[in-house]
This record gives structure tokens, C-alpha cells and sequence, in this order.
């Protein structure tokens, strides 16, 4: 009788940037699509955002970013990830990048960028349909 | 190396694993939990119960630090509630504990109730289990923010914290026979708000009638405690006090210990009985092709009654 797993997402700000509506809206309708959202406020470090996502065994992190400082951020997130084995968590970025920026967030491992406009339910479909919770541990 | 090991070598990583599989009651989980047991058992567990908004992070924020410059090791539980519409949840109690994140002293875990009453979720004694066994020496966990008569954490921790602010005083009056009666130690958060020493006045005497009443009190004299949580204020005081209640409770010259370790496993294996019992006799049922929801209809029809209904599943099942 073993239920369906959860999906557990970790939604966090690095840099400087105070404005966290964005975030917030995405937390929330995360949670109204029936996900677990960890949220951790603003001004995270990438090392911060890594130890949460580890020890909240999240499914997915997602970056909110309007600073323009992700060109730092993103890479090394993903670099701190792939050095705790944690590669496995999908990462994915929403807010202001300039349009070539884009590709090269892609190139690290960032899995998707959602831009301003983009839809709540394509960004929970498109969350429904790369991201799944992962297997068990065993013995 | 196993997932035993990697738990009691304190792997962040298998270890939050873990948490999830017993979370999502993932039965391999058990398997595991079963091998885990016999290292359980050194850590000290507080609990910190109130009302949403007087606190209860921030003081465990505060604490986490007090205990990490005494060089222990630090596990934080941290419950926020489940959305009964959509299953989801916001879990934001990280939001004050942040100075820890880098910490690797301390483990942070935030957890949603996904339906549970009672102020905890279903998998924390579970939970406490592991970060025990993984070696955290001391244990905080935050319940959901409760209302009057969330009392389950006093079962699972050793020094049960009830917070409470200033200007609640009717509701303390309110709540008299619910969480007034499980705290260890009592906080008044933001004290520097008027009306603190008020509220101490109605919190002390609440207590004094309560330790004429019961027996149970084993001699302790619960503990009230102002403090101003963001400022730092008073933490000290409240350090002190759960070290006291810890002194008092390992000196067990009255079984007190026994009392608080007795409760903890009595309410893990009755949980546990309950679950099993309900999945063994549900797996029967439906391995007979009888539907849970033809039963419901069955009483909703009136053509029986719920009482009826178990009477025979049991006589069936049982057998």
C-alpha cells in the first residue's frame, strides 16, 4: 500500500536582489499543483541553496534571479551539485536574462528558463512532465 | 558503503533520503528504521510548540546557535502545514534559520503535515530516530503552529517548550486544559511588547493551580521564561532552564525518565500497531474484492451502520 511520492522543490534567490514576488508567486502556485516548496527567503549564497536542496532531498531547485549576477550563480550551482553527487536534482531558472545568456545556462545543466510572461500552468506542466521523484533507497 | 553506515557515519545526503522515504512511507523505510534502532536513543530531543506567528523558528534559530558554542551537534525538525485542497505545501520555517545552512553541525529538515493532527507529522518520531542515529546530539523539533490541543509533541520530546506572546491572556485562559498542561518550560516571546509580565502573572498561576492538580508532575516545577527571540534576549535563561529540566529528568530518582522514554514507545508502537493493523486488514479485504468504498456505501444507504460494518470485517479478517 505504498502511496504516490511527493514531489519536493526547493525555491531560493540567490544574489543581491531583494524582490521576491515572483518567488513567492511561484511558490505558491507550486504548492496549489500539489508540490512540497521549501522556500528560503532572499540573498542566498549558491552554497547555501546546495546544502538546503541536499538536506531537504529536493526534486528540483528553482533559481529566481533579476540581477543579472546568474552568469555566476547558475554555474556554480551546478558545480556544487555534480561535487556532493547531487547532479540528479533538476535545476531550473525563472526572471531576466539577456537572450544570450540563454543557451550558455543550458550549456551548465540548467534544464529549462522561464522568462517573464511565461504561464504558471506551462511552467507547472512542464515541472508534471521532466521532473520525477526519485526511487527508494535500499538496504 | 550501506545505507546503515552512511547514516551513522552522519551522510547528509543518505540520511535526507531516508527522511523522504519515510515521509512518502516508502516500506523499504522500515527495513532500514528496524536496523537503525539500536543506536538510537543518546541525542536530546526539545520540542517548541504555540501559536502560528510567536516565534517558534526564530527561538529555534537562537537555540541551535547556543547549543553549536557548547560544540554540540544540532537536528532541526521544522513542521509547517499541508494545504488540505491541494496536498501542497509552504514550508518557510528555513527563512530563520539561515546563519546554519553552512554549518555541517547542523541538519536542518523542513516537513509538511500532510494531514496529520496533532502538530507533528506522522513520520516525526521516526525522523528523530534517524538524525539520532546519525548522530546529532541535540534534537529541536517545531511543531505547526497549534491551536489549543496539538499536545503529540509532548510524547516525542524530552523537555517540551510552550510558547506564548503578550496580549494573549484570554487565549491562555482559553487553552488552559490543551497545551497549557505540556510545557516543561514556558516562553513568553516578544516580552519587550507590553503586557509580558502580565502574561507571566496569568502563565504562573495557570501552572500552580495545575501542579496542585496533577500527580504527574513528578516533582517539576514548570519553568517561565521571557525572552525577545530576534534580539537574542533571554535565550540564555531559556539554555539554562532546558539544561535544568534535562539535569532533573536524568537524575530519574522518580522514574522521571522512564516516564518520558516509556510515553515515546508506547506512542511509536501503537502508532505502529495501528498502521499495520489497518494495512493487513485493508490488503485482505482487497484481496477478496471488497471495496473500501462499498462499505461507505453501504452505510450510506443506511442498509448497515459503521459499527456493524467493522464488527464483521474484524469477525472476517480476524479469523
Amino acid at each position: 500500500m505504498e502511496k504516490d511520492r511527493k514531489l519536493r522543490i526547493l525555491i531560493a534567490k540567490p544574489g543581491l536582489d531583494g524582490h521576491d514576488r515572483g518567488a513567492r508567486v511561484i511558490a505558491r502556485a507550486f504548492r496549489d499543483a500539489g508540490f512540497e516548496v521549501v522556500y528560503t527567503g532572499c540573498h542566498q549564497t549558491p552554497e547555501q541553496i546546495v546544502s538546503t536542496a541536499i538536506q531537504e532531498d529536493v526534486d528540483m531547485v528553482g533559481l529566481s534571479i533579476l540581477s543579472g549576477a546568474h552568469t555566476y550563480s547558475f554555474p556554480r550551482i551546478m558545480e556544487l551539485l555534480r561535487e556532493n553527487r547531487a547532479e540528479d536534482i533538476t535545476v531550473i531558472g525563472g526572471g531576466i536574462f539577456p537572450l544570450e545568456d540563454i543557451p550558455k545556462l543550458k550549456d551548465v545543466g540548467i534544464k529549462e528558463i522561464f522568462e517573464p510572461g511565461a504561464k504558471l500552468q506551462d511552467i507547472i506542466g512542464w515541472v508534471r512532465e521532466n521532473v520525477k521523484p526519485r526511487e527508494a533507497v535500499s538496504l | 558503503m550501506g545505507i546503515i553506515d552512511q547514516i551513522l557515519a552522519g551522510e547528509v545526503r543518505a540520511t535526507a533520503r531516508l527522511l523522504r522515504d519515510i515521509d512518502d512511507q516508502v516500506s523499504s523505510s522500515q527495513t532500514i528504521l528496524r536496523e537503525l534502532y539500536p543506536y538510537t536513543g543518546k541525542a536530546y530531543v526539545v520540542g517548541f510548540t504555540g501559536s502560528p506567528g510567536v516565534g517558534k523558528s526564530t527561538l529555534v534559530d537562537q537555540l541551535a546557535l547556543r547549543y553549536r558554542k557548547e560544540g554540540k551537534t544540532v537536528g532541526i525538525l521544522a513542521v509547517d502545514p499541508t494545504s488540505p485542497f491541494s496536498g501542497g505545501a509552504i514550508l518557510g520555517d528555513r527563512i530563520r534559520m539561515q546563519r546554519h545552512f553552512l554549518d555541517s553541525g547542523v541538519f536542518i529538515r523542513s516537513l509538511a503535515t500532510r494531514g496529520h493532527f496533532g502538530g507533528l507529522t506522522r513520520s516525526t518520531n521516526d525522523m528523530i530516530n534517524v538524525l539520532d542515529a546519525m548522530g546529532k546530539d541535540v534534537i529541536l523539533v517545531e511543531t505547526v503552529g497549534v491551536g489549543q490541543d496539538e499536545v503529540e509533541i509532548a510524547q516525542s520530546a524530552h523537555t517540551t517548550i510552550v510558547v506564548t506572546i503578550p496580549g494573549m491572556g484570554d487565549e491562555i485562559q482559553a487553552i488552559k486544559a490543551g497545551i497549557m498542561e505540556i510545557g516543561s518550560i514556558f516562553v513568553v516571546n516578544k516580552a519587550d511588547r507590553e503586557g509580558s509580565r502580565k502574561t507571566v502573572r496569568e502563565i504562573r498561576n495557570l501552572v500552580e493551580l495545575g501542579m496542585r492538580r496533577r500527580e504527574e508532575s513528578n516533582g517539576w516545577e514548570p519553568l517561565i521564561v521571557e525572552t525577545e527571540a530576534v534580539k537574542g534576549r533571554g535565550i540564555e535563561d531559556l539554555f539554562q532552564g532546558i539544561e535544568k529540566h534535562r539535569d532533573y529528568l536524568l537524575a530519574n530518582d522518580r522514574g522521571q525518565l522512564d516516564d518520558v522514554l516509556q510515553k515515546r514507545a508506547r506512542n511509536q508502537l501503537m502508532e505502529a500497531l495501528r498502521d499495520e493493523a489497518l494495512k493487513t486488514i485493508v490488503g485482505r479485504l482487497e484481496s477478496r474484492g471488497v471495496l473500501i468504498d462499498d462499505l461507505v456505501r453501504k452505510v450510506v444507504d443506511k442498509e448497515s451502520d459503521p459499527y456493524s460494518v467493522v464488527q464483521q470485517v474484524l469477525a472476517e479478517e480476524l479469523r
